[in-house]
């Protein structure tokens, strides 16, 4: 047995061959729902646990499912394997080390919305971890977990690989639908929401890999069991992806509620000799900067007290900052990255993020007092006007740095 | 037929199969994707090809192909060498690595080597924050990841591609 639910891989070797995953309680929980529950029991347990979405938005899994319409078919799943947020890497470990417990994941997920074809989209550049999924893909058919009359049922599942190309707005659900209908990758208005409105014109739900990597645990433990990790409100386990200023950077899996302190100078090391933490960054580039005192430190991360501190838990993909370096260059990065990943639809983005980029330019060589409060109006007025979330999270280092470290915005010492 | 279309008969039929039969504009990217493999770049015939056999414009075809950042429309090294200097990768000094393997090679980042085996690079965040120096090489065989790097190891890599030429 393993004491890990999701990176059980450190504990068992080779656990991304489908024999040694079967061997260790593989797809038991995909046999059961198919062949033990009815779709909307499926939902129910999910509903139960309480589990929230793992991509970033933290939206209740079970309640996503519960929105497709049952007069309007057929329905699709589509997960979301476009793990770009700068920060973000544990997709990645998860599909390269544990596909099957995320292609579990992925078809109980399907027969609780009764999807009979669902869709992985990987970001393009996850090429080899595409050609890999599509071998496991390939062996599960093979071995019977997915084709037609599964388990001698009447349910019938496909699933298939679909590769992006390089562009972070896919991350957001729709854009990633266009990407799969083979357009540009630009935001939908909404409503109508996937859930209705989706894939094909489709009732379609979509959730990330690691959210589905839960839920083969929860179908054969009960929603009960998982709920013992976690707090009450943020039930569970999360992947936290640790990168930055830090002794060893990585994927720890912890359970929600754990403090930011416990990751950071307990499983990361702590920060590197001669350096103190200045700030951290939850929730990758999209995050509001926390500054790392001992309070912030002492922190849960969870759904509800990362908040509490004026920041997301996002993805919880922790970018440690360190005090050799200064604010403004660090959102000269951040904005960079969103002014080259703005797909351009929406006018406040597009030129949001243009001026943005453009003014911490200028700042990081000159520091004028007169751009700094400039670049806060910018991003003052981008805010609420974006047609999706990288536009509205690419305001919040920079909103959030030149409120706490002011003076990182002035001098011109250091980086 | 297409000369696109007689290349991948049978990759384009497996693709088909991946997506509704009155969806084929779905095959598109796979399909770009096969064509910048084999070619390095996606060259105007190939975008009437495409748009020919999914059924949609050129135009349609090319917007997708200037949208996403790992098609290009231009022919440059062999081997691209895409480093990520966002952010987490900066933090354990992906900025200077990418300063000291262009100069190494005595290129700028964009630039192609003179043989025109190597283009260097610099990209949007690639998730490996925690192996950082690391770059992808998009080239022949797809995409391929190399962490943990330093300008030494880079630098085997590009002369073992270079070998491999060679032989090849």
């Amino acid at each position: 047995m393993s004491s890990l639910l999701l990176l059980r891989h450190r504990e068992i070797s080779n656990l991304n061959r489908l024999d040694i995953y079967v061997k260790n309680g593989g797809f038991k929980a995909f046999k059961k729902a198919v062949t033990g529950l009815q779709p909307q029991q499926v939902i129910d347990e999910v509903k139960t646990s309480g589990l929230r979405g793992r991509g970033g938005a933290g939206f209740p899994t079970g309640m996503k499912w519960s929105f497709l319409p049952t007069n309007l078919w057929p329905h699709y799943v589509v997960a979301n394997a476009d793990e770009s947020e700068p920060g973000t890497f544990k997709d990645r470990e998860l599909l390269e080390q544990n596909p099957f417990q995320f292609l579990e994941g992925l078809a109980i997920a399907s027969y609780a919305v009764q999807a009979h074809t669902a869709y992985v989209y990987l970001r393009g550049e996850f090429w080899q971890q595409a050609a890999f999924l599509d071998r496991c893909i390939a062996e599960m058919q093979k071995a019977g977990y997915l084709g037609d009359q599964l388990f001698g049922s009447d349910y019938s599942l496909r699933i298939y690989t679909h590769l992006g190309a390089g562009a972070y707005v896919c991350g957001e659900e729709t854009a990633l639908l266009e990407s799969i209908e083979g357009k540009m990758g630009q935001p939908r208005l909404r409503p109508p929401f996937p859930a209705v409105e989706g894939l094909y014109g489709k009732p379609t739900v979509i959730n990330n890999v690691e959210t589905l990597a839960n839920l083969p645990y929860i179908i054969e433990h009960g929603a009960a069991k998982f709920m013992q990790y976690g707090t009450a409100k943020s039930p569970g386990v999360k992947i936290f992806s640790l990168s930055g200023s830090v002794n060893r950077p990585g994927n720890y899996e912890l359970p929600l509620g754990s403090t930011f302190r416990e990751l950071i100078f307990g499983l990361g090391g702590g920060i590197p000799a001669g350096h103190k933490i200045k700030a951290i960054l939850p929730a990758g580039a999209s995050s509001s900067i926390i500054l790392a005192d001992e309070k912030a430190l002492d922190t849960p991360m969870d759904y509800e007290s990362v908040p509490a501190l004026g920041a997301q838990l996002g993805s919880a993909s922790v970018i440690v900052v360190d005090d050799s370096i200064r604010m403004d260059w660090l959102v000269n990065k951040t904005v960079h990255f969103f002014r080259h990943e703005s797909c351009g639809k929406c006018t406040p983005c597009r030129e949001g993020t243009y001026w943005m980029s453009h003014l911490t330019e200028k700042i990081v060589h000159a520091h004028r007092k007169e751009d700094v409060q400039l670049l806060n109006t910018v991003a003052r007025q981008m805010q609420n006007k974006c047609l999706c979330a990288l536009g509205e999270f690419s305001i919040m280092a920079v909103m959030t740095a030149i409120e706490k470290f002011p003076e990182d915005f002035t001098a011109s010492k250091g980086r | 037929m297409n000369q696109t279309a007689t290349k991948y008969a049978r990759e384009i039929e497996e693709l088909f199969a991946k997506y509704p039969s009155d969806r084929k504009q779905s095959a598109v990217m796979p399909l770009l994707h096969l064509i910048q493999r084999d070619s390095g770049y996606i060259n105007k015939q190939a975008v009437r090809d495409v748009a020919e056999i999914v059924g949609i414009t050129p135009t349609e075809v090319a917007s997708v192909v200037g949208f996403y950042t790992l098609y290009h429309d231009t022919p440059q090294g062999k081997y691209r060498f895409q480093i990520c200097n966002d952010l987490p990768c900066a933090l354990r000094g992906a900025d200077q690595f990418l300063v000291d393997l262009c100069r190494a090679l005595g290129i700028q980042p964009g630039e192609t080597t003179p043989d025109g085996m190597i283009t260097v690079e610099a990209v949007m965040c690639l998730a490996a924050c925690d192996k950082a120096p690391m770059f992808q090489v998009q080239g022949p065989q797809g995409i391929t990841y190399h962490e943990n790097q330093t300008v030494e190891s880079t630098l085997q890599l590009a002369k073992d591609l270079a070998g491999k030429e060679v032989k090849a």
